[in-house]
């Protein structure tokens, strides 16, 4: 962490810290419209993250993360709605679960070699398993969704997850925040090195003397349990739970786009990613809406113009662009 | 003397063919061993068993006394044997120093302690002044170098190098060699090399294995080995005929 903050110059260490400032004193000016955007934003960077240390560290291809989110909501949920286990003590059983299905994956895949594309295809069969298990999970709402009661009562219970939008905007940002430090602190410890080296020549990883194996598991284990921590989050922040929406492949893709269009691989790229990703969603939403044209699939075609114009322009993603551009981080001597 | 590395009879077969046919030598601790022989003589395959690649059809290779045919790469490497590329396998997007530093935390938890010995490496290497450089805008000869350091990084007791002056024009074969002799000499270290450059070979080694279609033809020292008629007529003859 003392290691991001040495990696940056002045100019960058300015830089971060008027933005982390902003974002504390944003809902002083925000509209509550803008800070629904702003949590959104935090969300993704918090679930990109947990991707990015999957994919831009250890180079393992996920296309299956909304898995972990959709376990890690159903669980605590359905502890909570059943149960009354508030989420801070459900988060635990969460994250076990989505943890565990993490292993299996990743043993699966790590221990028969199955790598690379059919390790990505593998995510995705897991996820639409599972989607189509919750269908028929009748104490979890079944296909019909599962949602969290409004109960006057609880009403402002934070502890409980029941705040208002102004608790879960800082309650993304600390998330946020902590995935950043955990990212900066891995990425410069043995695990990170390791991982990087998988991701760039497994079998000269292999032949340094890294158990390939391990630290492959290392990776899904941290990402699946972060994940489903997103997860969580997201269930009580929206308090409603569709099979169909959760694990939806698209959610799992919508997850990614972040770390991808900021930079794959390094601390700050799923932050821009959020940054520049969402508030385009919020505003192509916005345009769509008052123009009156509601065309389904609208959304995805501009999202993938503006991926492929972003990945044209700045193939290595937004942040190691604009970190050397704005001049940002130290030169290494 | 006493045996680092003993193969004995390994023999590896690839559907039909031959790759490698009952081949023993012993290394002994310190010294630098070269094995040559034309192309697909057999010499990478051979380095791939010790290295735990591919598991020998037949015989058996002891490290220390112990056996390692059939260990994983990575067993092998934390055993001790660290290996070079015939082809070199940076670490592309990683810059020169952080390929040496994987290397290094293998034996070490510490990550200011790995970047230390890194860089020590890289200094007997001559790469210091490359190390913020990412791998992939190397040169060959600095590329070969880096793989070097980054299996010398791992405090190897036997390093296993394939062709690692192969591409190289003299001046830097002769920077290699020197290098090697160092390694060999103030880390003691022992080294199996592969070789195609004769005159490294004579300038190194001090036993050398001489391979052809898989069968080992000749062994001893070079002095002796460029003498054997058998090696000549098959291997030397065309190239160091003077
Ligand atoms: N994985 C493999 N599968 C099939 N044949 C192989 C394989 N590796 C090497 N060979 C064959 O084994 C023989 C020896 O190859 P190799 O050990 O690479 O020779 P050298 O390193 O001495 O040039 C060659 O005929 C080569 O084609
Ligand atoms: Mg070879």
């Amino acid at each position: 962490m003392i290691s991001l903050w040495r990696d940056m110059n002045r100019r960058g260490q300015v830089v971060l810290v008027v933005a982390v400032l902003a974002m504390l004193l944003a809902p002083v000016v925000a509209t509550r419209y803008l800070l629904s955007v702003l949590t959104l934003i935090l969300y993704f960077v918090y679930v990109g993250q947990a991707w990015n240390l999957m994919m831009g560290y250890a180079g393992q291809l996920s296309l299956g993360h909304a898995l972990y989110v959709g376990l890690g909501g159903y669980v605590a949920a359905g502890l909570w709605v059943h149960f009354g286990i508030g989420p801070w003590l459900g988060v635990i059983p969460a994250v076990a679960i989505a943890a565990a299905f993490g292993a299996f994956i990743g043993w699966l895949a790590f221990r028969f070699g199955i790598e690379g594309v059919y390790f990505s295809l593998l995510t995705i069969a897991f996820a639409e398993f599972t989607r189509i298990g919750f269908d028929h999970i009748g104490p979890l709402g079944g296909a019909g969704g599962l949602f969290i009661p409004y109960q006057e009562s609880r009403l402002g219970e934070w502890w409980n997850l029941r705040g208002g939008q102004l608790f879960f905007y800082y309650l993304a940002f600390v998330l946020a925040g902590a995935a950043v430090l955990l990212t900066a602190w891995l990425a410069r410890s043995r695990l990170g090195h390791q991982w990087m080296a998988i991701r760039e020549d497994e079998t000269a990883a292999r032949a340094l003397g890294i158990d390939v194996f391990r630290a492959k598991m290392k990776a899904v284990l941290i990402s699946s349990a972060m994940t489903a921590v997103g997860g969580v989050f997201y269930a009580f922040y929206y308090n409603n739970l569709f099979p169909a929406q959760v694990f939806e492949m698209s959610r799992s893709i919508e997850l990614i786009l972040g770390p991808i269009v900021g930079g794959l691989g390094t601390v700050f790229g799923p932050v821009i990613g959020a940054f520049v990703l969402t508030p385009l969603g919020e505003l192509l939403i916005a345009v769509t809406d008052k123009a009156g044209l509601n065309a389904p699939g609208a959304k995805a075609i501009f999202f993938g113009l503006v991926l492929m114009i972003i990945i044209y322009l700045v193939p290595g993603g937004v942040w190691p662009w604009l970190s050397r551009r704005l001049g940002l981080v130290r030169r290494r001597s | 003397m006493t045996a680092l590395l003993q193969v004995s009879g390994v023999g590896k077969r690839f559907r039909g063919l031959v790759a490698v046919d009952r081949v023993s030598f012993t290394v002994a601790a310190g010294e630098i061993f070269a094995v040559i022989g034309p192309n697909g003589a057999g010499k990478t395959t051979l380095f791939n068993m010790i290295a735990g690649v591919l598991k020998p059809n037949q015989g058996s290779i002891a490290f220390r006394g112990e056996r390692i045919d059939g260990l994983t790469p990575d067993a092998v490497c934390r055993r001790g044997v660290a290996r070079t590329f015939q082809i070199v396998r940076p670490f592309p997007a990683l810059t020169v120093e952080d390929n040496v530093v994987i290397g290094a935390l293998l034996h070490r938890t510490d990550m200011e302690a790995a970047r230390r010995h890194a860089r020590d490496v890289l200094a007997t290497l001559d790469l210091h002044d490359k190390r913020d450089i990412v791998a992939s805008s190397l040169t060959l000869p600095d590329r070969k170098r880096l793989e070097l350091a980054r299996a010398l990084a791992t405090d190897p007791k036997l390093l296993l190098l394939d062709e690692v002056m192969a591409g190289l024009r003299p001046t830097e074969t002769d920077r290699m060699v020197d290098i090697l002799r160092r390694i060999n000499r103030e880390m003691g270290t022992t080294i199996l090399l592969i070789e195609h450059v004769m005159r490294a070979v004579m300038a190194l080694a001090g036993h050398m294995l001489v391979l052809h279609h898989g069968a080992p033809i000749a062994q001893g020292k070079p002095e002796e080995v460029v003498r054997d008629a058998k090696v000549i007529s098959s291997y030397l003859g065309a190239e160091a005929a003077p």
